[in-house]
């Protein structure tokens, strides 16, 4: 985050979901999808280096050991009937094929993002927008929009979950 | 190759949200569960860091490298946009453990069940466009 100031940018993922849709075609649509999404390559190329660091750091830098959880959260995935870590980063429940494609988990997944991506956009921002720069540089907004953030998590982990699962 | 140096940030970026467990669905139902102090810490240290960064910047009028003095430009103001927005948004990553940039760490990494995810967020920023003049702001 304080590389990309110090090169003149800001620290912002979610605003790429707005360049790629841009360059969809969007504009035709709407005007918030008509601006000059070209300045926005640099941070498209910073998303292709994390999918590269996300591919190093599975397929290079990790022994294998995976997520250590709490043994309170893990009784309670499994009420849910959520398979534990055991040296995953995500439960097999949404990634293996035969789970990804019933109507159950691809809805979940899909709706999941749509409501991460409405939400980011209508907020001004994500983790890396608002919690991380924002708070950083002691903005008030983003202290707001990391509430929320909490609130809608809140309630998805804590009632949500377990409603579907 | 002005390029470079986004492409070096961005697996580096990859490279500590993998390592230290951010991009883990498991991670953020935790936290959201407060059982655990992984996320918490992750969070609190990164601001911690962009506060003292920041501020070293603004007070020693740093330069950065497109020759100009570092600036950031304020969120602009406002409420309800921030609440309910982040709301929506925290329902979401709540749900799919996911936010925008571990998206496409997950997936160059193999998760490609994610690409899922990326496709609703894709509609969701879209919908957004389309609804823009019609929301509270």
């Amino acid at each position: 985050m304080l590389l990309l100031i110090y090169f003149g940018k800001t620290f912002g993922m979610s605003s790429n979901l707005r360049t790629l849709c841009s360059i969809s075609g969007a504009g035709k649509f709407s005007d918030f999808f008509r601006f000059d999404w070209k300045s926005q390559r640099w941070n498209l190329v910073v998303v292709l280096g994390a999918m590269i660091g996300g591919f190093i750091a599975v397929h290079f830098l990790s022994d294998g050991s995976g997520v250590n959880l709490n043994p309170a959260t893990v009784a309670k995935l499994q009420e849910m009937n959520i398979d534990a870590p055991n040296g995953k980063l995500i439960p097999e429940l949404f990634t293996s094929a035969e789970n990804v494609f019933t109507p159950k988990i691809f809805g979940f997944l899909l709706f999941g993002g749509l409501l991460v991506g409405f939400g980011s956009r209508y907020a001004g921002g994500c983790t890396s927008g608002h919690a991380i720069t924002g708070m950083s540089n002691l903005q008030l907004p983003s202290l707001i929009a990391v509430i929320g953030f909490f609130i809608g998590g809140l309630i998805a982990a804590h009632f949500l979950l377990p409603l579907i699962f | 190759m002005k390029f470079i140096k986004y492409l070096l940030v961005g697996i580096l970026f990859g490279i500590v949200l993998t390592k230290s467990e951010a991009v883990s669905w498991y991670r953020i139902y935790e936290m959201f569960q407060f059982e655990s102090f992984h996320m918490f810490g992750i969070i609190m240290t990164a601001i911690a860091v962009g506060v003292v960064g920041i501020q070293i910047y603004k007070r020693n009028k740093v330069v950065g490298l497109d020759g100009k003095q570092i600036q950031i430009a304020d969120k602009d103001k406002g409420f309800k946009n921030y609440i309910i927005g982040g709301t929506i948004f925290g329902l979401g990553w709540g749900m799919i453990g996911t936010c925008p940039g571990p998206i496409f760490i997950l997936i160059g990494a193999g998760f490609y069940s994610i690409g899922i995810v990326l496709l609703g967020a894709l509609i969701g920023t879209f919908l957004y466009g389309l609804l823009k003049n019609k929301l509270p702001h």
